[in-house]
């Protein structure tokens, strides 16, 4: 199977698909056999690796970036300075136009008229994002992903306390949603979905002040602590879908070693989008090394995590950078 | 007992099916209820419960709202910070600029309506395309000229259509018609708009109170206006008596400074949003 083509499907809400005997590689045959007979002391591997992690070493770096673009932006307006104008959906960065790729796509179905502004401004952002990695967007730049990720550690710890139960939805229903906020901005005109996006509400928020549009924020938070874990970046926000699209070609992946792991599991419960981790379970991975799939927002965190270094960004081409 | 076999033999299978079959389900409400809730912004667009005054250069509601990515960046050019974004009661609104005329109104401070050149989307321009919808009343009959550029080179704004006009919607307040004047700051110590005054700082706006008046007779509406012949104070005859009344003129832009300056607590003359010249 086409690798691109099976992680769109994945990404679009299919179920990842068991590789067939004749997908395994033989390099990753040898390792899987090896593993079978292999009787590791996983537990003094853990801790021998943890002693030598380097501690939420991408997650201070990430927050770091996040919050830094998120009060550029801030800064900019309240001291007039002018670095970085705008909001998250458009704004001018020492005079370039930014210009996200959903909003704007919403824009253009909406309005049904592109101006050559707008038509800059996505080029911009499109070159930037096909470099970095479509859904880089979420974990690096998101200011909602930022609240929803705080909100996740709770619902993750009250679910450990047996407080709640976690509830999945079909991941499928984000594709739906997407086409029919597409549907919904040609048909009504309106850029229906910017009316309740997070991302937009929130960011505006940071720069011109809060509102009543904060309560719905707020409401999506208490849906995901005590409901469904990171409900609204899982199963509903197509923003995640445009820049997923944009990244299934983007050189910057995290990468997995099947060698170094010992399919513990530790990075599919820290991450988002784990159904992108399928191959980490044991007797999955069809080849020795692979890239993870394009719904992946290369946050870092199943990197922070792995204890055996099994998971690291790389660069097409390049050499390993982390 | 037929109903037990399967679930006996393999309890698994069923349990994952019934989960499936509560995703599903789960998902299908999840859908219904995001879609439900978006539309909710629907109602104050169809009620227009608030007609709203936009930034100059506005198109008109619909395409505004349509073209408009909510950004903001208009907000943050203009010099007397009279443009403000909507919250979520506006509906599909929210994020939207808006001017409150009577808060602060746009007084073309930033001589080159800024707020135009700012925007990234043709929310609102200079010149409408062709193609999209333009009522004739709201098209200014001549370029309409900036008292404040009045001689420079390039003396006009570069605007076509207003965004709205001024009307004496409450003559019973004005102090012209009843031959008052007006004492100290326009709106009292409180307020807190600002206003450019070509005679104190060509550049900097400066905030209303610190610019006290003493008019035997108040003629603020047409002292302030900023565009030419927008406005003019005549004698009109009211039940036979020759009285002093601001009239509005079609080359008013409707930008609101009349409205903002104002004394009486309720404006005597406001400006309509999206009203265009009628005779
Ligand atoms: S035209 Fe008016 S609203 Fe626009 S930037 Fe200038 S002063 Fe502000
Ligand atoms: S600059 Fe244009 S797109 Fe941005 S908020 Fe203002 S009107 Fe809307
Ligand atoms: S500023 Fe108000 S009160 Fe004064 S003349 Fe004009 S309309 Fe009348
Ligand atoms: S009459 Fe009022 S609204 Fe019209 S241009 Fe003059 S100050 Fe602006």
């Amino acid at each position: 199977m086409n690798k691109y083509l099976e992680s769109v499907r994945v990404m679009l809400g299919g179920d990842p698909r068991k590789p067939g005997p004749v997908d395994y590689t033989e390099e990753a045959k040898t390792i899987h056999f090896y593993k079978k007979s292999e009787k590791h002391d996983f537990d003094a591997l853990k801790l021998e690796a943890r002693a030598h992690q380097k501690k939420k070493y991408w997650l201070k770096r990430r927050w770091i970036a996040l919050l830094s673009i998120n009060l550029l932006f801030t800064v900019s307006f309240w001291f007039d300075i002018q670095i970085l104008e705008g909001a998250l959906t458009a704004s001018r960065m020492l005079g370039f136009h930014l210009i996200d790729l959903n909003s704007a796509l919403q824009v253009m179905l909406a309005h049904k008229h592109i101006i050559v502004n707008l038509l800059i401004g996505t080029g911009t952002v499109f070159v930037l994002w096909l470099a970095l990695g479509g859904r880089t967007f979420c974990s690096w730049v998101c200011p909602y992903h930022f609240l929803a990720e705080n909100a996740e550690r709770l619902h993750v710890y009250l679910v450990e306390k047996k407080k709640i139960s976690d509830h999945a939805f079909h991941r499928g229903v984000r594709t739906v949603f997407w086409v029919l906020f597409a549907g919904m901005a040609w048909v009504t005109g309106y850029t229906v979905f910017e009316t309740i996006s997070p991302t937009g509400i929130v960011s505006r928020a940071l720069i011109y002040g809060p509102g009543l549009a904060l309560g719905w924020v707020t409401l999506l938070l208490l849906f995901e602590i005590f409901y469904s874990r990171r409900a609204w970046c899982r199963y509903v926000c197509p923003i995640g879908l445009t820049y997923g699209i944009v990244g299934v070609f983007s050189p910057l992946h995290v990468t997995y070693k099947l060698a170094n792991c010992h399919h513990e599991g530790e990075c599919r419960k820290v991450c988002e989008v784990p159904h992108v981790l399928e191959c980490v379970i044991k007797g999955r991975a069809p080849s020795a090394q692979l890239d993870i799939g394009a719904d992946c927002t290369r946050c870092g965190m199943c990197i922070d995590v792995c204890p055996s270094g099994a998971l690291s960004f790389e660069i097409k081409g390049l050499r390993k950078i982390m | 007992m037929s109903d037990e076999k399967p679930r006996a033999s393999n309890p698994l299978i069923n349990k994952r099916k019934l989960e499936a079959r509560r995703k599903f389900l789960r998902s299908v409400v999840l859908g219904a209820a995001v879609l439900g809730i978006s539309s909710v912004g629907y109602i104050p667009v169809a009620r227009a419960w608030n007609v709203r005054m936009r930034p100059p250069g506005a198109l008109e509601e619909p395409d505004f709202l349509s073209s408009c990515i909510k950004c903001g960046q208009c907000v943050q050019v203009c010099p007397v910070a009279a443009i403000k974004l909507d919250d979520l009661d506006q509906g599909f609104g929210v994020g939207v600029p808006y001017i409150d005329s009577r808060t602060q109104a746009c007084d073309f401070s930033c001589d080159a309506v800024q707020c135009i050149l700012a925007c990234p989307t043709g929310a609102l321009v200079y010149k409408k395309p062709t193609f999209m919808p333009t009522r004739s009343e709201m098209v200014l009959p001549a370029p309409p000229i900036l008292l404040a550029k009045e001689k420079s080179p390039e003396p006009t704004l570069n605007l076509k259509e207003r965004s709205g006009l001024a009307v004496l919607v409450r003559p019973e307040k004005c102090l012209a018609r009843q031959g008052k004047g007006i004492k100290g700051a326009a709106r009292g110590q409180s307020f807190e708009g600002t206003m450019r005054f070509m005679e104190v700082d060509r550049w900097k706006p400066i905030p209303l109170r610190d610019h006290p008046y003493d008019l035997e007779l108040c003629d603020l509406c047409v002292r302030t206006c900023p565009i030419k012949n927008a406005i003019s104070m005549e004698i009109v005859k009211e039940n036979g008596v020759e009285i002093h009344s601001p009239v509005v003129h079609e080359a008013c832009v409707g930008c609101g400074v009349c409205e903002m300056v104002c004394p009486p607590d309720l404006a005597a003359i406001v400006v309509e949003a999206r009203k265009g010249w009628s005779v």
